[in-house]
């Protein structure tokens, strides 16, 4: 057993913030009693920035390079200042506001009900009306166009510093959109899958009105589905009317008391509620650390349930493809060695990974080559890739029939509006190549070269990226908060929608923006995307990065990976 | 004094001199025997039961899990679904039948509505059909700002706001208001929707009678003492009735005026789904407020989707400012979600148009179901469920077998002998295991203002005749 260089933390002589923030060094941990060997492939790039594992014997078909700079230690501390300074003001405002000095805009509760119990917690708000409202305007931008590679805005303006928006009845016209979730572009309103879509609304209608147990099984739902199976390569699927829904509503239907779900930090909100309505206990790993994975695993089935030591009726790993706001993709092929070992079940949600990842686009399982039949409950989304709504579960055919009678979306909700479901027939036959055209396995391309070009360039120009160098997220870091309502902005009115985060959706100093590419993004466009970037990083001063590499011509896009197209 | 001691002092060391060597061994170990006593770790239980690697290995290999379902026996009532070809609309094709359609919550005929459908199709040449983000990040369209603006005014509140799901959208609601710690008093027979939201906010929550008004004024006596014997506590737990509109489950209608009355007397919030509700009770649809002239402003959240009568997809919550606004940051199905196709909200303007153009719609819908009810009456072995002028009721069987799944197939066999003459009915699904409170079984019978006289006489008849050969 060797161990990669990769594998240890960064430490390059400076005291850097590792305590701090308390992820990075743990966060790229990988399985060490499964890697055989491992190549270190250093590709022009630091050790240190790198943390990756790089083909262990076996595991991984393709390089895995996935990065998190540390944050820089200066950064760090005038993140913190920056927050405290906001807090003091806050402080400030609201006692102003108090004695009725500064006018306040919240609204107020209804004057009979004033001797209630408050409906809010007076520090609940803190947060919302002393910071958020500051930079609220880089939020619900309402768009009125298609959410393609361009989108047209409605332009609003605030009078009373983002309180209330005013709309001028004027558009932003062409703005760059960096911010859908529009991977393999089928975001559009003309072509192929919107055509099939209005046939299908003029035949049936939008509704359903009955659920799928009732009588809303329509024909084009299970023609779906089939076609869904076929395309994961499962015996059988199931989809639903909403992502979100898909996992707090099939979770607790697949686990129960005395089971255990091992669920990643960083999961989405949907998986957090699924495993608390399931009654399950919960335990939560590191990040896409597969030593905190397997030493839970080992604690659960050496430990049995606390208290009582019963062994648990099932263990649950909850991963997700892409992590929408690190950029990371599972270590797949390791949780699946992990899963098989110990004989825990997986639960795959692919919401930003189906289409966007793999040689044909089927996800990460693709990605890493494996074979889907591992991966025992494999969920995603139709919001992303495929531009329509809602979501699937798919795997072997006992779990889907077992759905069919027990989910709650199958009993309780209203099934699937018929011309989404025929927007997700037609993108997903495109992919699949069934149309007869190569547009699919054409997009699936561009996106990955995409990808590959914009990390490169906001690497080179000496941005802060995280996440895995295949992944179509790509987050930049901000850090300060007074930078992510300047960032936002300066970008708008460069003509260029991002989407900026910061907490809760992050930890507290690592605010970021967030990119998503698309394959419907030209080249043209990606650089000219690119230069604003560069022009409002110099200005902001967000190029923090202290590993900056040389831009050169030696790293072009490895087409190879890609050419094995077989359908 | 002084001189006393230190003469018992000279005393102890020449005894000391004196003391045999073996008395003096002795006590040296007893007392380091009681300074290793005293510094010894405490006895823990569970060290001395420490694993090895290996008998951990052993554990690992030994555990067998359950397997990750239940198999599905291929016989199971609900496995197979009824596959509908083409719309659900007034006539449906059930399993290559075509059938007059008494089983869709289609209640104003707006599914198969041509205006809808125009509005839908300019929407989706438009937008496309997918909005390919959620509400925060680029996924806020006009015409959601539109519909939240129209729903805010058909409703004559402040705000509303829409989520993508209707189950999504009570179920979110709840947990955004009512955390850990908070009380929440619930009619029994809350849908499921309602169900799932008090699961996720983790507040106690205390179940009264359907409809019993009494027993809630108990529960809420109850909790008033409980109260005043704790004053610091009262003061931050919040409190909520939540109550269905027009109960999916027994097709009635909660006695809003007296929660009304019981929420100013002992200051509790309420929050109201009105998804079988809205868009059917009152003079213009809006719900059990209007059916009862109640203040609007008195129900603290409205919430209902647009599945039913609206015939599209998704929900809305609605009332004040105050309330509503916080769920832009805290209600879970709408921060987290992608946001509603824009043409399914297209869809949903143009169905609130048709409704505040034509009111009479709601009169029509009010007479056939006043028409449905009363046919219905007196089928032997069957009791029909609900007010009169619901439009989705309930048929059960007047004697149970005893056995809910024995019960289950007889009315199966009912459904499905009218399915063969060309009547679609569906029998009411539930999750037995999970509801809380379990209605009886029964079919479910949606009126719509499509079905005409004869389509209602046919499937009275349908059903009446079912009863009597298959019901002994």
């Amino acid at each position: 057993m060797t161990e990669s260089p990769a594998s240890k933390p960064a430490s390059n002589g400076e005291v850097c913030p590792h305590a701090r923030n308390g992820l990075k060094p743990e966060r790229n941990g990988f399985l060490k009693s499964l890697q055989q060997q491992s190549r270190h492939r250093d590709r022009d790039r630091d050790e240190e920035e790198v943390h990756a594992a790089l083909h262990h014997g076996g595991l991984y078909n393709r390089p895995f390079l996935e990065s998190f700079e540390e944050t820089p230690m200066l950064v760090a501390v005038l993140t913190y200042m920056g927050y405290g300074i906001l807090t003091v003001f806050g402080y400030l405002r609201d006692f102003l506001r108090h004695w009725k000095i500064e006018r306040c805009h919240i609204a107020r509760e209804k004057e009979e009900q004033k001797d209630f119990v408050p409906l809010y917690q007076d520090f609940e708000n803190f947060y919302t009306r002393n910071l958020y409202m500051r930079i609220r305007d880089n939020w619900n931008r309402p768009i009125c166009s298609v959410p393609g590679a361009k989108m047209d805005l409605v332009d609003r303006v605030s009078h009373d510093y983002n309180w209330t928006f005013e709309y001028t009845g004027r558009t932003v016209k062409a703005v760059i959109n960096l911010g859908s979730y529009n991977y393999l572009g089928f975001a559009e309103n003309t072509g192929r899958c919107a055509d099939a879509a209005a046939e299908v609304s003029i035949a049936y209608g939008v509704g359903v009105a009955s659920t799928r147990q009732e009588i809303g099984n329509l024909d084009i739902h299970e023609e779906m589905e089939n076609l869904l199976a076929r395309f994961l390569g499962v015996e059988s699927a199931m989809a639903f009317g909403m992502g979100f829904a898909t996992n707090s509503m099939n979770i607790p239907a697949l686990t129960g008391k005395g089971c255990l779900i091992l669920s990643d930090e960083l999961n989405h909100a949907s998986l957090v509620l699924g495993a608390r309505l399931s009654g399950s206990t919960i335990r939560v790993f590191k990040h896409n650390n597969m030593q905190s994975l397997e030493k839970l695993l080992r604690e659960a089935i050496v430990h049995g349930q606390p208290r009582t030591h019963r062994p648990w009726k099932k263990i649950l790993i909850m991963v997700e493809g892409i992590y929408s706001m690190e950029g990371s993709i599972v270590r797949l092929p390791e949780v699946i060695a992990l899963k098989r070992r110990y004989r825990a079940y997986l639960y795959l949600d692919e919401a930003h990974s189906i289409g966007a990842l793999g040689p044909r686009g089927r996800g990460v399982v693709d990605h890493f080559g494996l074979d889907p039949r591992d991966v025992d409950v494999m969920m995603g989304t139709f919001t992303k890739s495929f531009g329509a709504a809602g979501g699937y579960i798919a795997g072997k055919r006992e779990l889907i029939d077992y759905l069919r009678c027990h989910s709650h979306s199958a009993v309780y909700a209203t099934s699937m509006s018929p011309p989404v479901v025929e927007q997700i027939i037609t993108s997903m036959k495109c992919i699949m190549g069934e149309d007869g055209t190569t547009i699919g396995s054409d997009r699936i391309r561009q996106l990955a070269q995409n990808t590959a070009y914009f990390r490169r360039r906001l690497r080179e120009m000496g941005f802060i990226i995280y996440g895995n160098d295949d992944s179509p997220v790509v987050p930049m870091m901000l850090y300060m908060p007074a930078k992510i309502g300047a960032f936002g902005r300066e970008m708008l009115s460069r003509n260029i929608g991002v989407v900026v985060v910061g907490f809760p959706a992050t930890p507290i100093i690592e605010s970021r923006a967030r990119f998503c590419v698309s394959a419907a993004h030209s080249r043209e466009l990606l650089d000219q995307a690119l230069s604003a970037i560069s022009e409002v990083g110099d200005l902001l001063q967000l190029k923090y990065s202290r590993h900056r590499i040389q831009p050169s011509g030696a790293r072009p896009f490895d087409d190879g990976v890609y050419e094995d197209v077989d359908d | 004094m002084a001189s006393g001691q230190q003469w018992v002092l000279v005393e102890m060391v020449q005894a000391f001199y004196e003391a045999p060597a073996y008395h003096l061994i002795l006590e040296g170990i007893l007392i380091l025997w009681i300074i290793r006593l005293l510094f010894s770790k405490t006895y823990k239980l569970h060290e001395t039961y420490k694993l090895t690697e290996r008998e951990k290995e052993d554990l690992i290999e030994e555990w067998q899990p359950d397997l990750l379902v239940p198999l599905i026996s291929k016989d199971h009532p609900s496995l197979k679904y009824n596959i509908v070809s083409g719309p659900p609309s007034h006539k449906i094709i059930v399993n290559g039948k075509e059938c007059i359609n008494f089983a869709s919550f289609n209640f104003l005929g707006l599914l198969d509505s041509e205006r809808v459908k125009e509005k839908a199709l300019m929407s989706l040449k438009k937008y496309g059909v997918g909005t390919c983000g959620p509400r925060g990040f680029y996924g806020t369209f006009d015409v959601h700002l539109e519909l939240e603006n129209r729903l805010a005014k058909f409703m004559k509140t402040e705000e509303a706001i829409i989520y993508s799901y209707g189950f999504a959208t009570m179920a979110s609601a709840i947990p955004a208001y009512s955390k850990r710690g908070d009380m929440i008093f619930v009619d029994e027979a809350a849908c499921f929707s309602i169900q799932k939201g008090l699961q996720a906010s983790r507040s106690f929550i205390k179940y009264f009678k359907h409809n019993d008004m009494e027993d809630l004024e108990r529960l809420l006596k109850e909790q008033e003492v409980e109260d005043q014997k704790n004053p610091r506590k009262a003061r931050v737990t919040r409190k909520f009735i939540v109550v269905e509109g027009m109960y999916i489950n027994t097709a009635d209608i909660c006695p809003l005026p007296e929660l009304v009355k019981l929420k100013y007397r002992y200051k509790v919030r309420i929050f109201l789904e009105e998804s079988m509700s809205f868009g059917v009770l009152g003079e213009h649809g809006k719900g059990v407020t209007e059916h009862f002239g109640v203040n609007i402003d008195d129900i603290d959240l409205i919430s209902a989707n647009m599945e039913n009568a609206v015939a599209s997809i998704g929900g809305f919550c609605c009332g004040r400012s105050f309330v509503i606004d916080h769920q832009r940051l805290s209600g879970q199905g709408y921060c987290f979600s992608a946001s509603l196709p824009p043409m399914l909200a297209a869809a949903a303007i143009e169905a609130l148009n048709i409704m505040e153009e034509d009111p009479g719609i709601f009169i029509v819908l009010r007479e056939k179901c006043k028409h449905v009810y009363k046919a219905l009456q007196g089928i032997p072995g069957l009791k029909l469920v609900g007010e009169p002028f619901a439009p989705a009721l309930h048929l059960q069987l007047e004697k149970s077998s005893g056995s809910r799944s024995s019960d289950m197939q007889q009315l199966r066999s009912i459904v499905d002998y009218c399915l063969e003459r060309k009547v679609a009915l569906t029998l009411a699904q539930y999750l037995e295991k999970e509801e809380r409170f379990l209605t009886p079984p029964s079919i479910r019978v949606v009126v719509t203002v499509k079905q005409k006289d004869d389509d209602i006489q046919k499937a009275v008849s349908c059903i009446r005749e079912a009863a009597s050969v298959l019901l002994k």
